[in-house]
């Protein structure tokens, strides 16, 4: 089974990132990030997150109660106790640490700039980037820095936006239409573009980045609000269990210092999970934005994992952007050598990539030879609607859409030749006709099969995600005949041809009625109020602004392709929310078997048989119970951070093996852990 | 025959009896409960009480509806308790002190059925027939309206109507449980049980000494004291009193009537909601429960613990000699698994084993397979919480029948999850750390601690059994375990009906192969899983200064 991204697998198209891959997690990372984790001690910080504030209030007790009545075991438990809340800040920090990191990096972009603002008058003025305010208009020439966000309303440039995306590569930018949009702390390379200007200060695209990856504006998402409300609830279980422990050992005969009570609460509340819940958040945007995606909020993220519609744009997602050439059909009395040489010389000198496939197909076929000197490259023109070539002896080739070539040539239209073009058609392929003339008058020699080409393994991708659930619609302007033959070749559910924005919003709005949660991508200023109205839209960030600010996500490289993968992140954040829940809870059971019977041997010895794990003295059961509590959180930031690896397959058989993993794991890892840790423990309590 | 092979059998033919009459009768609870037509005698019961059947009601109106007609019922059967010297048939008895007359008030309104008195000894036939009577019926019905209520809720879109709480309480009461109450009586009458108003009789015994027999109505009460999971006895002796239950046919009959409706209830789920295959599920996961608290039970009871157990064959002490071990066992954990309470054993001498499985019977929730109604809501709601972090797991946020599981649907699970824990728990506390407390337990050390943690076990999850050995009349007692039994009842009632509500106000998500498929084997193990997890979490340190503490001593 094929593995969907996890940790994503970079592709040639994200090569080039502005993030630095950072797959593991070093040692040195968790040292660099002690620090502040010693600062969230701060209980005002805490709050937030109540598990671990409970933590925190033992550790206070237990340390007031080892200096009232000092003893190597009070000691041992408050100063593992304090390192229990430090860890749980580790993981937060160490998340967040990250983020920081890719947010100095944006920082350095976001200079200080200098922008000339146009008067109304024409008049140029310098002032500070700062400064702009929304509706303002500046000039940029080459060599200068964007200095905001904003539309370009006259001229056109290529912009350097590799302080933003990564990709070396310049773009176009230009007025009208959907390439309008640029972004502040890009630079222009070439010619002079008026912007203007979208965004205030300080809220611009950059600024949104950086808050982002920070973490600053985070918030938490319905699904950890809830997941936090069940924590609770099994804290305030806990606490009653324990609290109503004390009178029930005093009845028995056993009573129990407060110490032991406060450590055995520990160790039942669900730490481990309380402690990495916000990491995990954090780190599921973190592995969007390492793809090169920016989710706006959590919830996004969260939403991705739900999907259980994708609307995918036919060009550039499910076929390569270009149609190539299939095949050559030969008219009656042409050869097929004679046709395929006709076609291949057309298009020699030819630089599109239909051009080129025609090329490479007869050359597969077997033509050769160079330019023939002396011809003459005839381009395309949207008048003509052909190209060809004028060779030295006035011979003349042409390749184009079957009426204009069959007015180049005149007579009248053979009937095999109308037959060959309406095969193709219905095929959803075009059709390109190919022709010559010389003095003795023209004649067509046949037919080119251009056809639309279905990326690389896209049927196996489609097939994987039916697997998830997940239904795949593909959007295309084709016409249905063309729509369907593709979507049939490539395995998509379903097709929407002749698509206008109006129709795909229509689509997501029934498809939401029915209690689906729809994806998809777009760039156009018109698919902005279908972003809007999807439950995961990302915006291209080659789209205009009105787009990138309808959807919750943009995507840095503009590659539709990688909705599947953010689905895939989404659903990994989820399972690794519910495997470290599962895992944390299912402690418990080893914890009590190594707690409860030092508790209480003495008063009923018979208890001893529940100690199965035959730890070495009663204290020091219970300290390397807590000790393991606390260490356990260190071991699983790495998981926390990577995420729990997500195979596409049905529902039931990924919950048997995490259940399998995290459950029966969490259950039996803790016996052999404790165990362990008393065996070094043990001896050094006993000195 | 062996006592073994007469276990086995008696075990064999209670599960064959229950699948024959499973699916017409939870078909048939279903039809009554989704059926828009009105017969005479109700149309004109609702004209009496004013009610538009045709009404419908959203959670708020529901939830309004039970705890006014619970109000109501509390404050007329404790008038009915306290006076009952002034009402005619009362046998001359006076009326119960008030904090007695309060406690079993909420005991019988909560349908929990806990006696801190003897009934032959402190009741007239008036406050049995229309004080107690009544309330095994109506209380019984409160209770599958609820989970009724719950499972409409599921199958509603964008639209919070639960049905009409009056309609659902008459039509339970008429066409359910009065004719199968109806029919169990004679058929308890045939097999010996006592329904007679003949004046007390004292008769000379064997053995030289005088007895007093009371009579009354007594099969009568039977009935319903099993059928709607009351477990309120006639006689102090409850189903160990040979006039209630007279012989090891009527034993096992009782057995198939608590378990009845439970067992029934999960296929008027699947019926309902249009998924058959989620009724199995549930009723297999209760199913599993109760055959392993059974199994449990019976190896340590017929394997015998101590010397004289094993020189009598097994541990007879507190069970009817008549009855035996297997039918003694039998019955005490299907009535803690169905939150009955009616006993024909002294749980108290059980084995540790034997009493500590009937008292995590209950901790479980009552799901095993849990009182009429509650163990139904009770099962969901254990569902929705194995669905939430298993849901996670799959990847997708998580979803149960189509419904959301999100914030405010876990806030109501996680506050029911904690209601009955945190009254056991606060009760056994309070009541352990009071000095008085030492004197009202029967016994000493790890049993003495059982009895008072099965008291407050049984009163918070609406059970009703009593372990025996503690004294419990004292006012601390009464009201302490009246407060467990009301808000053990009620709390949870409200949080289901409140989640009900946000349940049927969402539209709902369509099942693909990325949703959690939860009619399968896997599920069910994982939601008893998250039962057994929860009980055992919360209640393992005081289990092992109880019965673990006993047994491995």
């Amino acid at each position: 089974m094929t593995t969907l991204t996890t940790p994503p697998e970079p592709t040639t198209h994200t090569s080039s990132k502005r993030i630095p891959t950072q797959q593991g997690l070093t040692g040195r990372q968790l040292v660099a990030q002690l620090v502040p984790a010693v600062r969230k001690l701060d209980p005002r910080h805490l709050w937030r997150n109540p598990v671990v504030l409970i933590v925190w209030l033992g550790s206070v007790l237990t340390t007031v109660l080892a200096i009232a009545d000092p003893s190597a075991f009070a000691i041992s438990i408050a100063v593992w106790l304090w390192l229990t809340v430090v860890f749980a800040n580790l993981a937060e920090a160490v998340a967040e640490g990250r983020g920081k990191a890719q947010a100095d990096s944006l920082r350095a972009a976001r200079q200080d700039s200098v922008a000339r603002l146009l008067g109304t008058d024409g008049v140029e003025t310098q002032v500070a980037g700062t400064e702009l305010r929304p509706g303002d208009r500046v000039v940029v020439e080459a060599g200068e820095v964007v200095p905001g966000d904003g539309d370009v309303v006259e001229g056109v440039a290529s912009v350097d936006e590799s302080a933003i995306t990564g990709e070396s590569a310049p773009v176009i930018r230009e007025a009208g239409g959907d390439r309008s949009a640029v972004t502040g702390g890009t630079t222009v390379l070439s010619d002079r573009i008026v912007v203007e200007i979208t965004s205030a200060p300080g809220h611009t695209f950059l600024d949104k980045m950086i808050a982002l990856v920070e973490g600053a504006s985070r918030r938490k998402t319905p699904n950890e609000i809830a997941l936090s409300i069940l924590l609770i609830s099994l804290t305030l279980v806990f606490l009653l269990a324990v609290a109503s422990l004390a009178p029930m050992a005093r009845y028995a005969g056993a009573p129990q210092s407060t110490v032991v009570l406060v450590a055995l609460l520990v160790c039942l509340i669900p730490t481990t999970i309380g402690a990495l819940l916000s990491a995990i958040g954090i780190a599921g945007m973190d592995r969007l934005v390492r793809v090169n995606v920016l989710a706006m909020s959590g919830r996004a993220v969260e939403a991705a994992g739900d999907v259980s519609t994708l609307l995918l744009d036919k060009t550039g997602t499910i076929t390569i952007g270009n149609r190539q050439a299939s095949r050559f059909v030969a008219m009656p009395g042409v050869g097929d050598d004679e046709l395929r040489d006709a076609a291949r010389l057309s298009s020699l000198a030819d630089q599109t990539p239909e051009g080129r496939s025609i090329v490479t197909l007869a050359e597969e076929q077997g033509g050769s030879g160079g330019v023939p000197q002396g011809a003459e490259f005839v381009e395309f023109t949207a008048q003509t609607r052909m190209s060809g070539i004028d060779l030295a002896g006035g011979r003349l080739v042409r390749k184009g859409a079957a009426s204009a070539v069959h007015r180049w040539v005149g007579g009248d239209v053979a009937p095999e030749l109308a037959d060959a073009v309406d095969e193709i058609s219905e095929a959803g392929g075009t059709p390109l006709v190919v022709a010559e003339r010389s003095g003795t008058g023209g004649r067509v020699l046949g037919v080119v099969h251009l056809k639309d080409v279905v990326k690389d393994g896209m049927r196996e991708r489609f097939d994987e995600l039916r697997r998830m659930g997940i239904r795949t619609v593909m959007i295309t302007g084709d016409n249905p005949k063309t729509a369907k033959a593709i979507a049939d070749e490539a395995g998509v559910d379903d097709f929407l041809a002749e698509a206008t924005p109006e129709d795909k919003l229509a689509l997501i709005r029934e498809e939401q009625a029915g209690g689906r949660m729809v994806a998809m991508t777009g760039d156009g200023t018109n698919d902005a109020p279908a972003l809007a109205a999807a439950d995961v839209g990302v915006a291209m960030n080659t789209g205009t602004s009105a787009a990138k600010e309808a959807g919750n996500m943009v995507d840095l490289d503009s590659d539709p392709t990688k909705l599947i993968d953010v689905v895939a992140i989404g659903k990994q954040l989820l399972i690794t929310r519910g495997a470290l829940t599962t895992f944390s809870i299912a402690n418990d059971v080893a914890k009590y078997f190594a707690i409860i019977p030092a508790m209480f041997v003495a008063a009923y010895p018979g208890l001893d048989a529940l100690n199965v794990m035959r730890l070495g003295s009663p204290e020091s059961a219970i300290l390397s119970a807590v000790i393991f509590n606390a260490l356990v959180i260190v071991g699983l930031i790495p998981l926390a951070l990577r995420g729990v690896a997500y195979r596409a397959a049905s529902a039931a058989s990924v919950l048997n093996r995490n259940l399998l993993v995290f459950g029966v794991g969490g259950v039996v890892v803790p016996f052999l852990g404790i165990k362990l840790i008393d065996l070094v423990v043990s001896p050094l309590l006993s000195l | 025959m062996g006592a073994t092979a007469a276990g086995l059998l008696t075990i064999l033919a209670l599960v064959g009896v229950l699948a024959l009459v499973y699916r017409p009768l939870g078909d048939y609870m279903a039809g009554v409960l989704t059926s828009t037509r009105h017969s005479k005698v109700e149309t004109l019961g609702y004209r009496v009480i004013g009610v538009d059947p045709e009404g419908r009601q959203s959670a708020r109106g529901y939830a309004l509806s039970v705890v006014g007609f619970s109000v109501v019922s509390l404050v007329v059967l404790f008038a009915i308790l306290v006076g009952q010297s002034v009402l005619p048939f009362s046998r001359g008895l006076p009326g119960m002190p008030w904090d007695m007359a309060l406690n079993t008030a909420v005991s019988f309104v909560t349908n929990t059925n806990w006696q801190s008195y003897a009934g032959e000894s402190t009741l007239g036939w008036t406050a049995q027939m229309a004080g107690l009577a009544v309330q095994n019926f109506v209380s019984a019905a409160v209770g599958i309206a609820v989970a009724i209520a719950l499972v409409r809720a599921f199958t509603r879109r964008r639209n919070d109507d639960l049905g009409n709480f009056w309609v659902d309480l008459v039509r339970i009461n008429l066409r359910i449980l009065l004719p199968l109450a109806l029919v169990s009586a004679l058929v308890l009458v045939g097999l010996g049980a006592v329904q007679s108003f003949a004046p007390d009789r004292v008769v000379d015994t064997v053995l030289g000494g005088q007895q007093t027999l009371t009579f009354g109505p007594v099969a009568s009460q039977e009935a319903i004291k099993e059928l709607g999971t009351n477990g309120g006895g006639f006689f102090n002796a409850n189903s160990a009193h040979p006039f209630e239950n007279p012989t090891a046919l009527s034993n096992l009959i009782e057995i198939f009537l608590l378990l009845l409706i439970p067992v029934c209830l999960t296929r008027t789920f699947g019926t309902m909601i249009g998924s058959r295959k989620h009724g199995y599920a549930v009723l297999g996961a209760m199913t599993f429960l109760w055959g392993a608290m059974l199994t449990v039970a019976l190896v340590s009871e017929v394997g015998g613990h101590g010397d004289s157990a094993r020189a009598a064959g097994a541990a007879m002490e507190g069970k009817e000699t008549q009855l035996g071990t297997w039918a003694s066992t039998l019955f005490a954990i299907s009535t803690t698994g169905t939150s009955t309470g009616a006993v024909n054993s002294a749980h108290d001498s059980f084995t540790p084993v034997g009493g500590g499985a009937a008292m995590l019977n209950m901790m479980f929730g009552e799901v095993s397979p849990g009182g009429v109604g509650a163990g139904l809501y009770g099962f969901l709601i254990v569902a929705v919480l194995a669905v939430f972090v298993a849901g996670l797991m799959v990847g997708r946020t998580p979803e149960f029948l189509g419904k959301k599981i999100g914030t405010t649907e876990m806030t109501y699970v996680a506050l029911y999850t904690l209601a009955s824990p945190a009254l056991v728990l606060i009760g056994v506390g309070v009541a352990i750390a009071m000095p008085s407390s030492a004197d009202a337990m029967g016994n000493v050390g790890g049993h003495g601690f059982s009895e008072v943690v099965y008291a407050y076990t049984s009163a918070a999850n609406n059970n009703g059994s009593a372990f025996g050995g503690i004294t419990v009349t004292s006012t601390f007692f009464q009201l302490t375990l009246a407060a467990a039994m009301l808000l053990g009842r009620f709390v949870p009632i409200l949080l289901v009906l409140r989640l009900a509500g946000s349940l049927a106000r969402q539209g709902t998500v369509p099942t693909t192969a990325g949703t959690l498929p939860t009619h399968t084997v896997q599920f069910a193990a994982l939601t008893v899983g998250v039962i057994a997890l929860v009980a055992g979490l919360t209640f393992f340190p005081t289990l092992s200064l109880g019965p673990i503490a006993e047994a491995l001593s």
